[in-house]
């Protein structure tokens, strides 16, 4: 029992580092570049994501035994365009301004490879309640990302965060570079990220290093 | 005009990969040297045109009489989805040599989101099925463009010496980024022409 309540914890949590989905798998590129010009966009594609994830992975987990191998790829992909329509449906009616800012990348959610490859490398081998979990890591750790390249884009794009009619600051602190809404702002912006994190990662490698031979 | 224009839209100004942010995964997954990128490319090129073509004809005759317009997303991966298998099934056949120059990249096809983020745009921008399968082309033009370009580029990185913290995904973004910013310079160019 104890054991099992690690496992379900390491499935949610590992989505957060060890398999983040943009930072170390680097799947999911083209809506984490397209909808983060600002926080809000990127919460709600993140909230999307996150249903279809569930959805997909519960029905990949179920199936996972009558799944034919050979052709299991198109029904994956049934199995994720599903959720994709309930999600598209429910948005368009509404959130229809949301659903006009996020435009295609609703509908292309279907070919976003985080969702193929949480079915085919975890939902496909495992049982349901780690499948939910994995899918509700997975899917968190991409909202997350996406909202903190969002906040960065549009702090910077705008010289303000803006949540729902709160604004903060009141006025721009600086004269806004326009660029980082546009779409090289983005790939800078996630180039640097990445790098930054590198960093951050090579720093904590190299103390484990020192510190194993000592302790 | 409308032919010139919607080429011009598709190769420069709103370039797949710098532009609409479309193709970025195998973008940056195929780009590490120059014959893959241009093997790729041509996998691009002809099944975006075709799939193009065939999903303008599901909208026109099938979707849009019966009314089906919700189910779009769910009846274009599948026919996308089906028609890539289809013409590598085709290719084996008939043109054993081209399918052994494209063979590996044919299935990853599925999974770009170029082709049915193309299918999508055709959708918006109500083309007909001639000027679909036209905007699928010069999109595909495009993404191929930025692809062999970025692969040259790539190329260069392996005479350099590049910081550890930046070596892979990072740079590939940075210039991609400054790529793009190049590509931006295109924006509003011939807009007498484009839409």
């Amino acid at each position: 029992m104890n054991e099992k309540r690690a496992s379900l914890g390491y499935d949610f949590i590992k989505g957060f580092i060890k398999e983040n989905p943009t930072f170390a798998l680097a799947v999911g590129m083209c809506p984490t570049l397209a909808v983060t010009t600002s926080l809000v966009n990127g919460f709600w594609m993140g909230i999307a994501v996150i249903f279809v994830l569930t959805f997909s992975n519960v029905f990949v987990s179920l199936l996972r035994k009558v799944i034919p191998d050979e052709i299991r790829v198109p029904i994956f992909i049934i199995l994720i365009a599903t959720p994709v329509v309930i999600v598209e449906l429910v948005m368009k009616a509404y959130m229809p301004a949301m659903y006009n800012i996020l435009g295609i990348f609703v509908p292309l959610i279907v070919v976003n490879c985080i969702i193929l490859h949480r079915a085919e490398s975890f939902a496909h081998k495992n049982p349901i309640l780690n499948s939910v979990m994995d899918a509700l890591g997975s899917g968190m750790a991409f909202t997350l990302n996406l909202m903190v390249i969002g906040a960065i884009r549009e702090f910077l794009g705008t010289g303000q965060l803006a949540i729902g009619s709160l604004v903060f600051p009141k006025a721009p602190l600086f004269e806004p570079a326009v660029v980082m809404l546009t779409p090289p702002g983005g790939f800078i912006t996630l180039g640097v990220l990445m790098a930054l994190l590198n960093i951050v990662v090579a720093r904590a490698g190299k103390r484990k290093q020192t510190e194993s031979p000592r302790g | 005009m409308e032919v010139l224009g919607i080429i011009l839209a598709g190769v420069l100004i709103n370039n797949f990969v710098f532009m609409q942010y479309l193709g970025i995964c195998p973008f940056l997954g195929v780009s590490k040297n120059l014959d893959m990128a241009t093997g790729m490319s041509g996998a691009v090129i002809f099944v975006m045109t075709l799939a193009s073509a065939v999903t303008a004809v599901l909208e026109q005759y099938v979707l849009k009489p019966m009314e089906l317009e919700y189910l779009r997303t769910i009846a274009y991966i599948l026919v996308i989805a089906s028609f890539v298998q289809l013409v590598e099934i085709f290719m084996k056949k008939t043109l054993p040599g081209l399918y052994q120059a494209l063979g590996i990249y044919l299935p990853l096809i599925t999974t770009n989101c170029a082709v049915l983020g193309a299918a999508m745009l055709n959708v918006t921008k109500s083309y007909g099925v001639a000027l679909s399968t036209l905007n699928g082309f010069a999109g595909a033009l495009g993404w191929s463009l930025a692809i062999i370009i970025f692969a040259g580029i790539r190329e260069r990185w392996k005479l350099m010496d590049i910081p550890a913290t930046l070596d892979g995904f990072p740079l590939a973004l940075i210039s991609t980024g400054l790529m793009s910013l190049a590509f931006l310079g295109f924006s509003g160019l011939f807009s007498n022409l484009v839409k």
